[in-house]
């Protein structure tokens, strides 16, 4: 199994650090070992960094500064927004929203609410083609809603979630005397390399993004809190990010955040035109050189560097093994690769059956990726999805094969 | 000073990686030979009629779907071939390839001898798959006892015929309540770990509750209260 080849194709599972980013991080670990904390001169150089970095980010998302929370993981930034509004309104009320394409992150820290907790939770179905219906969010909420979860890109497929709509649609509510206790939160690391991200032209509350997706350093995410916005800590110790984060500052991880996504805000054109043409190439290349293969998620309105496709009568973890044996780096969908042992509930969400979810195979492209890359995919694919075919015992009914044609 | 290969053979056991050097890999190169290059699965739509037995489990809704045909010799009961189709992960194509392997060489298992065969013994010669790939080769496994059974039914032996008796909890993923008991009994001692195990209830999640039910019952019978 010898090969040359080396082709990273899951930068949405995490990137490589950018260069730059790796370089304002290093005197982090070097001669500026403060801790911001401590009042001296050490500590103050490494203090005044986390400030630059903090005002850096806050221009970023056209927030302030004191809106921005550093935490260690996008997860983290989730499970705080959720949890920690959730239980410092849970007087107000007890009744949560989210989508069905959710981030475990998400989904999980609201079950755990319903379950433990005595909160209601509505999870609103996605249309056919991966993107929620703006107004069935809206009709989900009630006077006891309090947190509202819509994911800006999703993690699996990349599809572009309304969050917007929802924003404005959420602040008319309040507007009319409605809906008075909800926060709008969205998910926004799959989407921080790629969209606008100023919070006021998305009308959120809050907003987590994380460094490892975005050419940053991975341990390190933010929480965007709005004013107001009151939240209950999930750790204690400390009166660090409020006190809603204590813990000494994961300095050169910051510096590296602030970098990263001034880096992605400076090249998101050059990102967006060197994309979307290696997505149109392999979505066409594979749907047009392999029968029986679905695109799933909306073709259009979606993150340039994501393709999503079910090969039907095939494991996905066998596709991705023989895949590494060649080269290509990627994910899949199936259940055999998660620990739960099952398959992507974002694939099912879609009204597709189990075995289309066990097919499914994500291409995340990056900055590195090239059109070279993408015909030597093309190139080895049809020959290994032919081979597992071959021994497969399974045929999926034809009526599943259809792409999702955007609108 | 003599442990050391006793401790890297335990390693193997578990999640494993290449045993040749610098790469290293999930799956141990025993695995990787028989997932790459798999021995008598059955190329796209071959004439299998010539086959005396036939053997299913699985479907793809929970993520392997197996089927197995042997040709089984009338005078002497040994397997003299054993081929099969998959819709499975690397573990799945590798155990069930292995398998094949082993009912057949030597001049093919008897089968009772077959009939033996247990899911650690496939996994053994393989050098060890990843804990939570246990139940792939324990598909392969029952996949080989249908087919016996078949054999015997079709000709006319229903003596021989051991349906288990056992009592069917998910339909879908063909789990009977004796295989939460071995579950249990192997240390899966919450949902979550049977599930890794047997897969239950993934295609089929009404029949969880029963299940949660059955590993209470034996993680008391075999371990005492909570």
């Amino acid at each position: 199994m010898e090969t040359k080849h080396s082709i990273y194709v899951d930068h949405a599972a995490t990137t490589p650090v950018a260069s730059e980013v790796l370089a304002a991080m290093l005197p982090y670990f070097g001669e500026q070992y403060g801790n911001p904390g401590s009042f001296h001169t050490v500590g103050k150089r490494a203090n005044d960094a986390v400030i630059t970095a903090r005002e850096g980010i806050a221009s970023l998302l056209a927030c302030r500064s004191d809106e921005v929370i550093f935490t260690g993981s996008g997860t983290e930034s989730d499970n705080l927004a959720i949890l920690g509004y959730a239980r410092a309104m849970a007087g107000k009320g007890k009744h949560l929203v989210t989508t069905s394409i959710e981030h475990h992150a998400v989904l999980e820290a609201m079950q755990h609410l319903e379950r433990k907790e005595g909160f209601e939770l509505t999870v609103v179905p996605v249309e056919k083609n991966g993107i929620v219906d703006a107004q069935k969010v809206i009709d989900a909420i009630r006077e006891e809603t309090t947190v509202v979860s819509v994911m800006l890109v999703n993690n699996e497929i990349g599809t572009i979630q309304p969050v917007a709509d929802i924003g404005r649609a959420i602040e008319k509510l309040k507007a009319e005397g409605k809906a008075q206790y909800v926060a709008f939160h969205t998910d926004a690391c799959q989407a921080a390399a790629y969209l606008d991200l100023d919070v006021r032209k998305l009308h959120v509350d809050l907003l987590a993004l994380n460094g490892s997706k975005i050419y940053g350093p991975k341990g390190v995410s933010l929480l965007y809190v709005k004013r107001g916005v009151k939240l209950q800590p999930l750790q204690f110790g400390g009166a660090q990010e409020r006190g809603w984060r204590p813990g000494t500052e994961n300095v050169a991880g910051i510096v590296g955040l602030h970098r990263a996504l001034a880096l992605a805000v400076a090249r998101r054109e050059e990102d967006e035109s060197h994309l979307r043409p290696l997505q149109d190439q392999l979505i066409d290349g594979v749907l047009g050189s392999i029968g029986k293969t679905r695109l799933n998620g909306d073709r259009t309105q979606r993150i340039p560097n994501n393709v999503n496709i079910s090969f039907m009568d095939l494991e996905g973890e066998a596709l991705l093994l023989y895949l590494d044996a060649v080269g290509i780096y990627a994910s899949t969908g199936s259940a055999c690769t998660s620990a739960s042992l099952d398959p992507s509930h974002v694939i099912l969400a879609l009204g597709m059956p189990f075995e289309v979810a066990h097919g499914s195979m994500r291409f995340s492209l990056g900055r590195e990726t090239t059109a070279e890359d993408i015909t030597y995919i093309l190139e080895v694919l049809p020959s290994l999805v032919e081979r597992l075919r071959a021994i497969s015992p399974v045929h999926v009914d034809e009526k599943y094969f259809e792409s999702e044609e955007s609108n | 000073m003599a442990d050391y290969k006793l401790d890297a053979v335990k390693g193997r056991q578990g999640d494993v990686s290449s045993q040749t050097g610098a790469e290293s890999w999930f799956y141990s190169d025993v695995v990787k030979e028989h997932f790459f290059s798999p021995k008598n699965f059955v190329m796209g739509e071959e004439d299998m009629s010539a086959y005396n037995a036939i053997g299913k489990v699985g479907s793809p809704a929970c993520g392997d779907e197996l089927r197995v045909w042997m040709k089984v010799d009338a005078e002497t009961e040994r397997i003299q071939d054993f081929r099969w189709k998959t819709f499975g992960c690397g573990s799945a194509i590798a155990s069930t390839s292995m398998a094949s392997v082993m009912v057949t060489e030597n001049g093919g298992m008897t089968l009772a001898q077959a009939r033996k065969l247990k899911p650690q013994d496939i996994m053994e010669r393989l050098g060890g798959l990843p804990t939570r790939k246990f139940h792939c080769s324990v598909l392969c496994d029952k996949a080989l006892r249908d087919a016996i059974n078949d054999y015997y039914r079709r000709t006319d032996q229903f003596d021989k015929i051991i349906v288990a008796a056992k009592r069917l909890v998910d339909p879908v993923a063909n789990v009977t309540d004796h295989d939460i008991e071995e579950a249990v009994l192997d240390g899966a001692l919450t949902l979550d770990a049977v599930q890794q195990r047997t897969k239950v209830g993934i295609g089929n999640p009404t029949c969880l509750p029963a299940v949660e039910e059955l590993i209470r019952f034996y993680r008391e019978k075999y371990f005492g209260a909570d």
